[in-house]
């Protein structure tokens, strides 16, 4: 295994602000690594310092095998993909893509051969005298990209670049970037607060918050065993159950709500008796109306407050006296469910063993 | 529609109140610095209740003003004698002076007279003399004891301490200090050329003694007191308002002749308040009031009977400066005949762009 | 259309004045001074069409070698002008903390609240022989003689960059605060050092400025006459100067006005072939 970036115990402060809070990852070579957080949760700044353009206030960054203190951005292996791509505006695509090239003082011929090579890997051939405010979203995007891959870095750094197009584009571009990225074989660090793109994407995605990350895992993992409380929020959409653990045992807490009724809620960690606890469920695990013979079921009487529709997203939103929050329950648009109403009271379930039950801090 | 011709009375009543809001009696009065003093203007606006309004400038841009409205602006204007006749002539800028309306008892009798002669166009005069004076030398006494004519200004020894202006008085000043009588070409255009490109070449060979060329004349008595410039082409007044500072520094006539000029009151073509001009020039002229100008600004006015009121040390400067054969000496510039200016203008500009 | 007409014409009432105050004051002068270059006075003493006054200026070497001196050193004021405000520039916009830019900006301006006679004579109360730098220098020993520092080239040139400098930096500040800051970072990830991002990426940027600002410059320093003459000592015959000879001491008004317009022609022709040295569109830099 050979590791391309290595992160160890990075922190960075502003001030009396601390942006990112004693870091550490490593990504393998070839691998798509997503940095998920919210907007502020310090991922722009953490790039930032593996591009070369923060110093970290502690800790060190190594590309490759190279200790990357004092090391300007202009001197390092790797290419940051800016948000809004910052391509040249006074020169055509050839130009811009030339750039860095032209900077390592490679000969005009090489220079132009290369252009075209990577061109045509983008699939924008014929691309290069173009002006750059002739470029659609996605091919400005295109362009970005091979600016920095003809430059051949150890790894590449992206920055939300998907922010700024628009939703129909983003969901083309995510599956473009991914195909791209296995082609290419570059590692690639991608920062984002979209779960979708991360969780598309990425061999790993590391969620961020407050400068802090929560969890490093496969998409997979983040999404059906989440970490933290926070990454169960935060990555896909999740129903939060709020009770009291009044047993535990085998991986298994029992939950009582405030109603009285009791529920089994699989977990990861050690409970104690008389903790408050959440349960943390996903709409799609939830069954509506199970048959009465399946077994290690938690079954609930709901009344169903409104019907979301959304094509295959469609939702429904249902309440109980258990419940402090409205739940959301995935609705699958196969005719099975149309007798159901607003104002209907229909009973739902769900496997013991599906959702995640963390303590309350 | 009612309220827009309203509106229009209104805007057209505003620019009719402007133009009447001049109308409060003034006098326009175009003249060197230091020739209105401060406590006169008030003295007249007290006496007459008119306003004075003063612009300063030189005999070049005063003519150059008149030319440009035709004699419009203002209602009296200060250029020497010699710069009258041939400018009236071309450009007809000035108005005959009425000398039923001056009061001649007030005025030295020969400079009346010279001064009525040298204005003359047609038969007409269009000048009453004011204030007289020369162009000499002012000497710094400590460094340049032997500086005593106009040839010092070429001379190695004071090398980057000379000063003087590019003006026609340095070019004439120079023609003297050779011998020469350009006065005496005025009519015969070609050979004055011929006088004045060897005396431009003279200057070109000299220029690099020159600390600069001056053109205001405060300056030039600063570089004076600072003893930047030891040598200058300059008036008289100046070198005596230094005296009186710095007793090392006076005023010298130059051994070939102090240019001599009389600055008259002349009154513009157009001029909308010719009563107040004759009324300015009869109170300049009273002997009080000359002397309080001659006693600020240290110039000599033809007015009769000022020199009773003079301070003593304005005696003094003279007496000091001017021995009998230096007063004799002292040339009187004729009225210049157009086409010289011209002349002189293109070897001014070859002086000062030559490297 | 009724209504198209009625729209308009109070919009016409309000700019008849302004239209009439510029032909009048305007346009009006300059078609006498146009006609008036064209006529010269005979041998004997009449008025005639010539183009005389406009040959006479090829003819005289010193009134085209004062005119090539005085473009030369407008050139190299602007140069100057350019390279110390663009780092000036740079600072404000990009380096200097925001709460700053608007006191910086301030600084800038402050000069002007003074005219440009009043600047002139500071610069030269300093640098004269008896000025305030020759004390200083004396008093601490650098100097044992005075040295006279005004009335030479040097002086001069550095009076109208000081003088010009405003009229530079006001345009750069403008387009480099449309350059996005990503862009540096960008062209300095891409492997570029800071000369390179100044002449690849910060030059090309900032082009619409740079070229308006060095057309304002050039035509201020090429009209300006105090500045030359007061701080350029006796070697530095301006054009305009040669121009105010004209009119004011051989009320020469003729040949003057000839020089005006030979001055609007050529340094048109400078700015026009500048623009497309530069290959700029005059449209794009006077916005």
């Amino acid at each position: 295994m050979h590791v391309d970036l290595s992160v160890k115990n990075v922190s960075k402060h502003f001030k009396s602000f601390t942006a990112v809070d004693d870091v550490s990852f490593e990504v393998e070579k070839g691998k798509f690594f997503s940095i998920l957080g919210p907007s502020g949760c310090g991922k722009t700044t953490l790039l930032r310092m593996i591009a070369g353009f923060e110093e970290p206030s502690a800790g060190s960054i190594y590309i490759g095998a190279q200790d990357m203190a004092e090391i300007p951005p202009n001197k390092r292996p790797v290419n940051l993909i800016f948000q809004h791509l910052a391509l040249f505006p006074m020169m055509n695509v050839a130009d811009n893509i030339g750039f860095g090239l032209a900077r390592r003082k490679e000969s005009k011929a090489e220079i132009r051969k290369k252009v075209a090579d990577i061109l045509e890997r983008v699939n924008l051939p014929g691309f290069g005298p173009k002006k750059i405010h002739q470029l659609s979203g996605g091919q400005k995007q295109r362009v970005a990209i091979a600016r920095s891959l003809v430059l051949d870095p150890t790894a590449l750094l992206l920055d939300e670049p998907l922010g700024a197009l628009d939703l129909k584009l983003r969901e083309q571009m995510k599956i473009e970037l991914k195909k791209l990225q296995v082609e290419v074989g570059t590692t690639f660090v991608y920062i984002t607060h979209d779960q979708s793109e991360a969780l598309v994407m990425s061999d790993h995605v590391a969620v961020m918050n407050e400068g802090k990350f929560e969890q490093i895992d496969s998409p997979q993992n983040l999404y059906s065993r989440p970490a933290s409380p926070f990454v169960a929020r935060f990555v896909g959409n999740n129903n939060c159950l709020a009770g009291t653990c009044v047993g535990y045992g085998d991986g298994l807490a029992q939950l009582q709500f405030s109603s009285g009724e009791k529920i089994g809620a699989r977990t990861d960690r050690h409970f104690t008796t008389g903790v408050k606890a959440e349960l943390f469920i996903r709409p799609e695990s939830i069954i509506i109306e199970p048959e009465k013979e399946l077994p290690e079921l938690n079954r609930m009487q709901v009344a169903v407050s409104s019907i979301l529709f959304d094509g295959a997203n469609s939702q429904l939103l249902v309440t109980s006296p258990a419940l402090a929050d409205e739940m959301l329950i995935s609705l699958p648009q196969n005719r099975q469910y149309e007798h159901i109403a607003a104002g209907d009271r229909i009973e739902i379930g769900w496997d013991v063993k599906a959702g995640n039950c963390f303590e309350v801090q | 529609m009612n309220k827009q011709a309203l509106s229009l009375m209104v805007a057209g009543g505003f620019i009719l109140g402007l133009a009447s809001g001049v109308n409060a009696e003034t006098l326009e009065l175009l003249t060197w610095k230091g020739y209105a003093p401060k406590s006169l203007v008030e003295k007249f606006e007290k006496e007459t209740g008119i306003t004075v309004k003063t612009t300063f400038s030189n005999n070049e841009e005063m003519i150059a003003k008149l030319r440009a409205t035709r004699g419009a602006g203002f209602d009296l204007a200060q250029p020497s004698q010699d710069r009258i006749s041939s400018v009236q002539e071309k450009f007809n800028i000035y108005q005959p002076i009425d000398y039923a309306k001056i009061d001649a008892t007030l005025i030295v009798p020969s400079m009346l007279e010279a001064v009525k002669k040298n204005t003359m166009v047609d038969g007409k005069s269009y000048g009453v003399p004011h204030v007289y004076g020369t162009s000499g030398l002012i000497v710094n006494k400590k460094t340049a004891a032997d500086a005593n004519d106009y040839t010092a200004l070429l001379d190695p020894k004071y090398e980057g301490r000379v000063s003087y202006r590019l003006k026609r008085p340095t070019l004439i000043a120079m023609a003297f200090a050779e011998g020469k009588d350009p006065f005496a070409l005025y009519n015969d255009a070609e050979a004055y050329q011929a006088l004045m490109e060897s005396i431009g070449q003279n200057l070109i060979d000299a220029k690099g003694l020159v600390k600069t060329y001056w053109t205001n004349g405060d300056a030039l008595l600063q570089s004076m007191r600072s003893g930047e410039v030891n040598v200058a082409m300059a008036w008289d007044n100046g070198g005596w308002k230094l005296n009186a500072e710095n007793p090392d520094i006076d005023f010298v006539a130059p051994k070939s002749g102090a240019l001599g000029w009389i600055d008259t009151f002349a009154i513009p073509a157009k001029a909308k308040n010719v009563d107040a001009a004759y009324k300015w020039i009869n109170f300049m002229m009273v002997p009080e009031n000359a002397a309080v100008f001659t006693n600020a600004e240290k110039y000599g006015t033809a007015s009769a009977g000022a020199i009773e009121f003079y301070d003593d040390s304005v005696k003094a400067n003279f007496q000091r400066s001017f021995s009998q054969a230096d007063v004799d000496n002292i040339k009187w510039y004729p009225p210049v005949p157009a086409k010289l200016e011209a002349i002189e203008g293109k070897i001014l500009d070859k002086v000062k762009a030559a490297q | 259309m009724l209504a198209g007409a009625k729209s308009k014409l109070p919009l016409f009432i309000f700019l008849t004045p302004i239209l009439l105050w510029l032909f009048l004051l305007i346009v009006l002068p300059h078609l006498d001074l146009l006609r008036m270059s064209f006529r010269i006075e005979n041998d004997y003493g009449d008025m005639i069409w010539s183009v005389n006054n406009y040959l006479e200026f090829f003819r005289e070497p010193i009134y085209w070698l004062t005119f090539a001196r005085t473009a030369l050193y407008a050139i190299i004021v602007t140069f100057l002008t350019l390279c110390i405000s663009l780092p000036v520039a740079f600072y404000i916009t990009k380096v200097a903390p925001p709460r700053f830019k608007g006191f910086l900006s301030l600084l800038l301006l402050m000069p002007f609240w003074v005219s440009e006679l009043v600047r002139v004579y500071g610069w030269m109360i300093l640098l004269r022989e008896s000025g305030v730098i020759n004390h200083f220098l004396l008093k601490w020993g650098i100097l044992r003689q005075p040295v006279e520092m005004l009335y030479n080239d040097v002086a001069m040139t550095m009076g109208l960059v000081y003088t010009s400098m405003l009229f530079m930096v006001v345009p750069l500040l403008s387009v480099l605060d449309n350059l996005d800051d990503s862009l540096i970072e960008a062209a300095f990830d891409l492997g570029s050092t800071t000369p390179t991002i100044v002449w690849k990426i910060i030059i090309p940027h900032a082009m619409p400025g740079i070229a308006s600002g060095s057309i304002v410059v050039f035509m201020l320093t090429l009209g300006n006459y105090l500045t030359p003459n007061l701080m350029g000592g006796k070697n530095s015959l301006w054009f305009t100067e040669q121009i105010y000879n004209q009119f004011i001491a051989s009320f020469n008004w003729n040949q003057g006005s000839a020089f005006g317009f030979l001055l609007l022609i050529i340094s048109s022709l400078i700015i026009f072939a500048g623009l497309k040295l530069t290959n700029q569109k005059l449209s794009k830099v006077v916005q």
